[in-house]
């Protein structure tokens, strides 16, 4: 089974704790969850300064600056594992070094069903 | 010579009472799936409803009616699936083979899986204490929202979703890894205590229906004691069992609250006392206790001491030192000023309490008013003692305690 894991964080905070870890550590950490077998795609992202928000009206695009919702905590990066259950994912989610000054929310993948009923 | 009808009735009628929580545990296992197993569960009875009467007990009837449950829900997937797409799950359960499920070690494992799924971190703390009675103690959901009072729809929700995080989410029907085990253990410890409470508690609540909680606590506490032996889990269960052998005497037939000090200590249960102290001494002498044991050990000096004046105080005060060195909070901090106020007099505990309150964390709890308002009675310090009730009083929040706020003030 997939999980996403989600990276919440402050972003004035996520690099200015004195936990806050480094990109080589964060680099290490990617290593090490891919040679475990677990690791399907991970990535950090630019902060929300950057977001753009796409919407499909009536057939007409509405783009918008900005991430889809204000929030204390932004969107910081996520890691999408295969695992067997939800410990195993959370075992390695609560190792990501961001969720040392963030939150990393797990979601299981809800996997489209081709042939509706 | 098959037994008469009703003999045999009152039998499945105990097997009930014995096995089903063992049975539903097993079944959870092998099926992969509470409803699933809950629906095998009772197809598995009516099972031996109709057949143990015609052709008599089973040797092992639990091992009959986990293979009758498994055989009659494997067998209604077979027929659901003739209808429904190809569902690679039920494929999957059929195929499964069974994997000796009458193995003793097995079985036990499986009652422990149960407790620590129901309980797992990952599901919300209303939820893991509902389903923690649902599944494992077999209690009825009206009976689960009586005693919290909480409407039983309520409940039922919150037990619907709990399975169904559980299956979503694929929370595994496991017991933890060694080095997770610790902390979900803990979690385990919490549920349990938090379901004395509920029992304990001084309340409006039907008092019948609220000791039965206790008692369901207690029992968790005996069966987690037996199948996973750890020094915190008997430092719980001694708790449990101390704080309960004064149930008879902490309030009068009215209802009214008795304080520690006031009680009648004759009406104290003895042989809860026992087996409470001997738990203790055991956890103790383990020497990787934590703060349930040491909860334990200063209820077992009340329980020793013939009276209020004649309590090992400097014990049970050295006791809360170690406490709040564990498990550091403002209520521990609070309980051991009481104790120092006995150990050394009012005056001194009164200014630990005030300590206390000047940090804020405790300004809403009516217990911390109420503690420094007695200190103040005992100094004669009459205006700052009713200040002290009345406050309290404006936060307490149940019946009795309201009223024993209220004689207290009416006294001074």
């Amino acid at each position: 089974m997939k999980y996403l894991c989600l990276v919440y964080s402050e972003e004035s905070r996520l690099h200015t704790q004195p936990d806050s870890p480094k990109d080589a550590e964060c680099l290490a950490y990617a290593n090490k969850v891919h040679a475990s077998g677990r690791m399907l795609a991970a990535e950090a992202l630019q902060p929300v300064h950057t977001a753009t928000t796409v919407r499909m009206r009536n057939g007409k695009v509405s783009i918008t600056d900005g991430p889809f919702a204000e929030t204390r905590e932004q969107l910081a990066g996520f890691y999408l594992v295969e695992a067997d259950n939800l410990d195993q994912a959370l075992e390695v989610a609560a190792h990501i070094p961001a969720a040392r000054v963030g939150s990393v929310e797990v979601r299981p993948v809800r996997e489209l069903q081709p042939h509706d009923s | 010579m098959p037994l008469p009808q009703h003999a045999v009735h009152a039998q499945i009628e105990s097997v009930y009472r014995a096995e089903s929580r063992r049975v539903l545990a097993t079944l959870i296992r092998l099926l992969g799936d509470f409803d699933l197993a809950e629906e095998a569960l009772h197809d598995a009875f009516r099972a031996a409803l109709e057949q143990w009467p015609r052709d008599g007990m089973p040797d092992n009837p639990r091992a009959w009616l986990v293979s009758a449950g498994r055989f009659k829900a494997i067998d209604g997937l077979r027929k659901r699936a003739r209808f429904d797409a190809l569902d690679e799950s039920h494929e999957q359960i059929a195929a499964t083979e069974d994997p000796a499920p009458w193995d003793k070690e097995y079985v036990e494992d499986d009652r422990l899986r149960l407790i620590f799924t129901c309980c797992h971190p990952a599901l919300a703390p209303d939820a893991q204490v509902a389903l923690t009675l649902r599944e494992v103690c077999g209690l009825a959901t009206e009976e689960i929202a009586r005693a919290f009072l909480t409407p039983a729809p309520t409940l039922a929700q919150r037990i619907v979703r709990a399975k169904a995080k559980i299956r979503d989410a694929r929370i595994p029907y496991e017991v933890p890894a060694p080095g997770e085990l610790p902390q979900r253990l803990d979690a385990v410890l919490r549920v349990i205590y938090l379901v004395f409470n509920e029992g304990y508690a001084a309340s409006s609540g039907n008092a019948l229906t609220r000791g039965d909680l206790s008692a369901e606590a207690i029992r968790l506490g005996r069966l987690l004691c037996e199948l996973q032996p750890d020094p915190e889990a008997s430092g719980l269960l001694a708790l449990m069992l101390l704080q309960e052998s004064r149930r008879a005497a902490r309030a009068t037939p009215e209802g009214e609250l008795v304080l520690l000090e006031d009680q009648d200590r004759t009406l104290w249960d003895r042989a809860l006392i026992e087996e409470g102290i001997g738990l203790v001494e055991q956890a103790l002498s383990s020497r990787r206790f934590g703060p349930y044991t040491l909860q334990a050990a200063i209820a077992a000096v009340h329980a020793e001491a013939p009276d209020a004046a004649d309590t090992d105080w400097p014990q049970i005060v050295g006791l809360y030192d170690v406490l709040a060195r564990v498990a550091p909070s403002p209520v521990v901090a609070l309980n051991r000023a009481v104790a120092v106020a006995m150990r050394d007099g009012p005056a001194t505990g009164l200014a630990l309490i005030d300590a206390i309150l000047a940090d804020g964390a405790l300004d809403g709890y009516h217990l911390a008013h109420a503690a420094r308002a007695e200190l103040c009675r005992r100094l004669g310090r009459i205006e700052e003692a009713r200040a002290g009730f009345e406050r309290a009083l404006t936060l307490a929040r149940q019946e009795p305690e309201r009223r024993f706020l209220q004689r207290r003030l009416a006294a001074l």
